[in-house]
């Protein structure tokens, strides 16, 4: 949980309207407008973006989850090549993670061969690269903190002591 | 008609002087209405936490499906002691200082069918909870409101309990924070109504349901925590409301063995026991559940300020609640009552809020406005509500 209200309800839905943000965190609609230009100018806020169901939206996309193993550099650690890899369009998140592999790759592509293109000549082909191993998608049952099947609607009544 | 046939006499006399709700004329009004932005919920807008309802599920799957302890679940009433411990800083033993009951309601009526004998007289704060009346008077008991003042933010004032005092008065009931106004009761108050409970040998029913949700970085206390209280007090708590519990229909009463030896005596006869499923799920928000908790006080507190803010900003002056889900405007310079306010509102801009008389004579001139309900749907009628104000003609806007 983030600190600031502000990111919090933002995190949870970034179309809510700047007044409607205002009249949430007591503060003017100006104050607001720049702390959310603030926190872009400086990275705390990364981008916006909508969460959409893929097998709704008639996506055919292929997602797989890679573990890479890496050899780390002197100085640098993992960061160097972790950026690498992270820059190539493919990659939609890279996390650097404990336990059995280094890096967990997020990669989608149009189709299955355009992922494995992508694992076995531009992934496992980089220096430092040591093992590559891909796990497909199957389904997705939650995305960013929304679950694919909705509950069902209020059931409270209009009026209740 | 024949001779045989029964009429509506046939009804207990106490049950037939007991009036129709304010709350049910309200709801059948609103009921059917298209497109009307409800304040008039009781009850939170959020789901049960999901960590709550999977040990709810869980316990179904294990097969957990019989009658518990008349007094609840051994684990439960321990999860109780300790969480009762914490929270209120008053120790209760698990073993026989504990009931758990179907909701607060209940725990409400068993105390007082256990402590009253007919003409006892219980004194109460108004505007309070809609079932206090009608449960001193089922259980043959005389109800006696004391005001409570918009000046005061709702508070109790000691003298006016003072004044109200008779050699019958037995029972003070309290309920901060308060359904309808969100009021709280002032520290020193509580004292000096501590200080005339042990003078005058009361017991004191305090109903902490709303206890959790207080707002301004201000801890919480009971009654039941004043020096020489706890040998005098029925301390009734639930689930309902800060852990957004309503249907699990749980709560629970703390008070000296004898007193939780007479509830039981009621309850084990009209209950058996609680639900076993909700007391599974009740355990779960206890040990676990205080995240949840935190981060719904929050989105209310956001609510509250809005509110606050938004109706005293329009013209309609509006006590700051320290505590629950509600506001109380006062509508009195409308030159309305409350029924004629709510019914226009409803009717002029669908916005359904309770007149304040549902929650007594001392609610006339006043409105709940509950926001358990989106933000977006707050906005909207507030905007609602300015725009019924301005075409009274005594809107600022």
């Amino acid at each position: 949980m983030v600190s600031d209200p502000l990111l919090s309800i933002l995190s949870r839905n970034a179309r809510v309207s700047l007044e409607s943000l205002a009249d949430q965190t007591s503060l003017s609609v100006e104050e607001v407008a720049a702390k959310i230009a603030g926190y872009e100018k400086d990275g705390t806020i990364l981008g916006f973006q909508t969460v959409v169901d893929e097998e709704k939206a008639g996506s055919v996309d292929v997602s797989a989850l890679i573990e890479v193993r890496l050899t780390p550099e002197r100085g640098g650690g993992f960061d160097r090549l972790a950026h690498r890899i992270a820059k190539f369009d493919q990659v939609v998140s890279c996390w650097l993670m404990s336990g059995g592999y280094d890096l967990a790759v997020l990669v989608q592509g149009a189709d299955l061969r355009q992922v494995a293109q992508f694992v076995s000549q531009k992934l496992s082909t980089l220096d430092g690269v040591l093992s590559t191993a891909t796990h497909f998608k199957l389904k997705s049952y939650k995305e960013a903190g929304f679950e694919a099947h909705q509950e069902t609607g209020d059931t409270r009544l209009p009026v209740t002591p | 008609m024949s001779q045989n046939e029964l009429s509506p006499s046939v009804v207990a006399e106490h049950i037939q002087n007991i009036p129709r709700s304010g709350i049910r004329d309200f709801f059948e009004l609103v009921q059917g209405r298209e497109g009307v932005i409800s304040l008039g919920v009781g009850e939170p807008d959020f789901r049960t936490p999901w960590h709550i309802r999977e040990a709810a599920i869980y316990s179904l799957e294990k097969g957990q499906t019989s009658y518990t302890s008349n007094l609840g679940m051994p684990s439960l009433r321990k999860s109780i002691r300790k969480y009762v411990k914490s929270f209120f800083d008053v120790d209760y033993n698990d073993a026989n200082e504990i009931l758990v009951t179907v909701g607060v309601s209940e725990a409400i009526d068993i105390a007082l069918r256990a402590l009253i004998n007919p003409g006892d007289e219980v004194i109460y704060h108004e505007p309070c909870y809609v079932s206090y009346h009608p449960s001193i008077a089922m259980v043959h008991g005389v109800p006696v409101p004391v005001k409570t003042y918009f000046e005061d933010g709702f508070s109790l004032r000691a003298e006016e309990i003072e004044k109200a005092l008779t050699p019958k008065t037995k029972v003070l009931m309290l309920n901060f924070p308060t359904n309808p106004t969100g009021a709280v009761l002032d520290e020193g108050e509580m004292r000096k109504i501590a200080k005339l409970c042990i003078e005058r040998n009361l017991v004191v029913i305090t109903d902490e349901i709303y206890s959790e949700l207080r707002y301004d970085g201000v801890r919480h206390r009971s009654i039941a925590a004043e020096p020489g209280m706890k040998g005098r007090t029925v301390l009734l708590h639930g689930f309902s409301k800060a852990f957004a519990m309503t249907g699990f229909r749980l709560g629970y009463a703390c008070a000296p063995t004898f007193l939780i030896e007479a509830m039981m005596k009621v309850h084990q006869y009209g209950a058996l026991c609680a639900p076993i499923t909700s007391q599974a799920a009740a355990v779960e928000a206890l040990e676990n559940g205080a995240p949840a908790v935190e981060e719904m006080r929050l989105a209310y507190d956001r609510r509250r300020k809005f509110m606050v803010k938004s109706l005293n900003g329009m013209g309609l002056p509006t006590a700051d609640p320290g505590g629950g889900f509600y506001v109380f405007p006062d509508i009195r310079a409308t030159g309305l009552t409350s029924k004629e306010f709510a019914t226009q509102l409803l009717e002029a801009e669908n916005v359904a809020a309770v007149p304040g008389t549902a929650f007594g004579l001392a609610g006339e001139g006043f409105l709940r406005c509950c926001y358990a309900t989106s933000f977006d749907e707050l906005r909207e009628a507030i905007v609602r509500i300015e725009r019924f104000l301005n075409s009274l003609g005594v809107g600022k806007g």
